[in-house]
């Protein structure tokens, strides 16, 4: 067991509480028409900060699913701006820096599994220390994907954390309509690696688990499923009216339950944490994220960019096709995106 | 110097893996059964006792798994060569070849190399189970951000595979079933590379040109000798990459000749053949002297030994598409 230092916890707060108040303004954002479908990160934040802190961003890698750019600012603050253009529909959107080892955002549910075990195989092929963690929900444990990567991870002995964010809730599916399993964790069994269940609001059982599974996979011990259990606290994404299905009194339950807010009273008890803190915290997160707004809208895009990195050069096919393209198409930046709302 | 062997297909393949795996280092196989056996077919023979375990691969049997490790590896600055035992056993892994592996250097904006080759055999006429002979290139060419290879020649087996080896972009690359063993020739000895996108004149002719591709073309070159005793004069086009395509030489010979037969062995709705006619249409509209004709498999999936004869397009049924092109006044 490694607990997290103060220090590590209030680090760990920061970020939830910058994720927590950014979520409130891009789903503002996307009410305004200004940005497009966005999955808040309500319920998640312990989870995903509390993983990024336990984890090395100079040697490890985070494959994440959809839900959780805002809480990783741990792995470089351009993961951020990053999030900024892929919610105005920028193609640089899912370009990091290659110092920045996250991978891009995954609409596809659990198809990053097996990439994270690939490489977390590829990099000990390539004798380069490390882990992946790939991050998944309860929903995704479902797919063949989950299962088959699963299983090869166990069978390589790949240093991959397989972590499942069990939020309770598939869109409008409930997890017993997703597994007649007790818990997510016992699948690891069937896999032959370690499966522990954790309370993912509760950001220092999260850190221990994930610096317990790093150290075993760079031990050369293979391969381990987490399972965080948390609540989904908000609406599937910007599209979603969870109020068609969440029992309100569970809702009610999981909000007492609140990870922020448990943190928050946590440190509050340390003295390490006071109403002045929260309020600096929550301007110096709008602020960034409010930059990082401005400067998405700024990013310059060409029609033509439609091409490009599609294949390292053009086709002759897509050669005429971009010669036809830029023929018609207006020139220089390209209109302000509009979004539904 | 120049030095050539009579090689099978099969054997010109199992060579480019080789010479490939010697070349650099970062080159793995995954597949199922790729390594103790040396593949169903052997065409990765040897490699395993060559190269080892750590980069000849029995991997377990999910080709979604398969293919989608290839992704991560690839991440990792690795080279990933992956056999599809058939190709129609790529339907379990198609969500990773479409939506990721064909994306990977878009989404990520040239972050990420999908460096990876995926090779399967397809086509019938060996009587296989069901789901053995399926001939996808029609949908694969139509997935953005891949290539797709289909050589018809033993030395080009071993030149297009060293070139999709060697390309940053991911190749689905497919391998004719019945010309594993069946289809044979000289074979350049030393490292060859045939480079992607250039399509090869099998025969020349100036009545008329098959435009065809994989084991299509050995029978349009049947085809063309025995008309040729007939006096006519019948070009063959082997495509060799449908993905890049070599537009100019299409249009070229068809030019030249004024009529075309395309052939594929795919159903003919949607197939990549009436891709070909349309190029053709497109190109050379006012060079043509008759209608493009197409010879396919048929609407329907493809059947059951017995019944195969009767599906695969064969000479007599392209000769008689032949014969209606040239009544064409």
């Amino acid at each position: 067991m490694t607990r997290p230092s103060n220090e590590q916890l209030r680090s760990i707060l920061v970020d939830m509480v910058g994720a927590r108040i950014q979520a409130g303004r891009l789903w503002n954002l996307q009410r305004q028409g200004q940005i497009g479908t966005v999955a808040p990160i309500d319920g998640h934040e312990a989870v995903v900060a509390a993983t990024a802190h336990a984890l090395d961003p100079a040697s490890d890698w985070i494959l994440p699913q959809y839900r959780e750019p805002l809480a990783l600012q741990r792995f470089g603050p351009e993961v951020l701006d990053q999030y900024m253009l892929y919610n105005i529909g920028h193609p640089d959107g899912s370009r990091l820096p290659p110092s920045v080892r996250v991978a891009p955002l995954q609409i596809s549910l659990a198809t990053q599994v097996p990439h994270a075990v690939g490489l977390a195989w590829g990099m000990t092929l390539r004798h380069q220390p490390g882990v992946t963690t790939v991050f998944f929900g309860d929903g995704s444990s479902s797919e063949g994907d989950f299962h088959e990567a699963a299983n090869l991870a166990g069978v390589l002995g790949a240093p991959v954390i397989l972590l499942c964010v069990n939020n309770q809730w598939a869109i409008s599916t409930p997890l017993h309509q997703q597994t007649a399993a007790e818990s997510l964790a016992d699948r690891a069994v069937g896999y032959g690696i370690p499966g522990v269940r954790i309370d993912g609001n509760d950001a220092a059982a999260v850190f221990d688990a994930v610096d317990e599974a790093r150290r075993l996979a760079l031990d050369g011990g293979g391969p381990t499923l987490i399972e965080a259990t948390v609540y989904r606290l908000g609406a599937h994404t910007t599209a979603d009216d969870p109020t068609r299905y969440v029992p309100a009194e569970d809702l009610k339950a999981a909000r007492a339950n609140d990870p922020v807010d448990r943190l928050v009273d946590h440190l509050r008890d340390l003295g390490l944490w006071d109403d002045d803190t929260q309020a600096e915290v929550e301007v110096a997160a709008l602020t960034r994220i409010d930059e990082a707004f401005k400067r998405a809208m700024a990013q310059p895009l060409t029609a033509d960019a439609v091409f490009d990195h599609c294949f390292i050069t053009d086709t002759p096919r897509m050669a005429r096709q971009r010669a036809d393209l830029l023929a018609t198409a207006p020139q220089g930046h390209s209109d302000t995106p509009e979004f539904d709302r | 110097m120049n030095s050539t062997s009579e090689l099978t297909m099969l054997q010109a393949i199992n060579e480019a893996l080789h010479g490939e795996m010697a070349r650099d280092e970062r080159v793995m196989i995954l597949g199922e059964d790729v390594g103790h056996v040396g593949g169903v077919f052997r065409a990765t023979e040897g490699l395993f006792e060559k190269f080892g375990e750590a980069r000849v691969v029995d991997m377990p049997l999910a080709e979604g798994a398969i293919v989608g490790s290839a992704v991560g590896l690839a991440m990792a600055g690795l080279v990933p060569v992956v056999e599809i035992q058939f190709l129609g056993f790529s339907y379990q892994a198609m969500h990773q070849i479409v939506g990721q592996i064909a994306r990977l250097r878009y989404r990520s904006q040239g972050r990420f190399e999908p460096a990876i080759t995926i090779r399967a055999p397809f086509g019938g006429g060996v009587r296989t189970p069901e789901l053995h002979s399926d001939s996808l290139e029609g949908q694969l060419a139509n997935v953005p951000g891949l290539k797709v290879v289909a050589p018809a020649t033993a030395a080009d087996a071993k030149g297009l595979l060293a070139a999709s080896v060697r390309d940053p972009d991911p190749v689905v690359f497919l391998e004719p079933l019945r010309g594993y063993r069946g289809i044979r020739g000289e074979v350049p000895d030393d490292d060859h590379v045939v480079p992607l996108g250039s399509a090869r004149m099998a025969r020349s002719g100036e009545d008329l040109v098959i435009v065809a591709w994989s084991h299509q073309v050995e029978v349009a070159c049947r085809v063309a000798d025995s008309l040729a005793d007939e006096g006519l004069s019948i070009a063959v086009l082997d495509l060799r990459s449908l993905v890049p395509l070599d537009i100019e030489s299409i249009a070229a010979v068809v030019d030249r000749c004024g009529r075309a037969v395309v052939i594929e062995e795919a159903a003919q709705t949607g197939g990549f053949g009436g891709e070909v006619v349309a190029t053709i249409v497109e190109e050379c509209f006012w060079s043509l002297e008759a209608p493009v004709v197409r010879v396919s498999g048929f609407d329907v999936p493809y059947p059951v030994g017995m019944l195969e004869d009767a599906y695969v397009p064969d000479e007599a049924r392209i000769t008689a598409a032949i014969r209606r092109s040239l009544e064409t006044a």
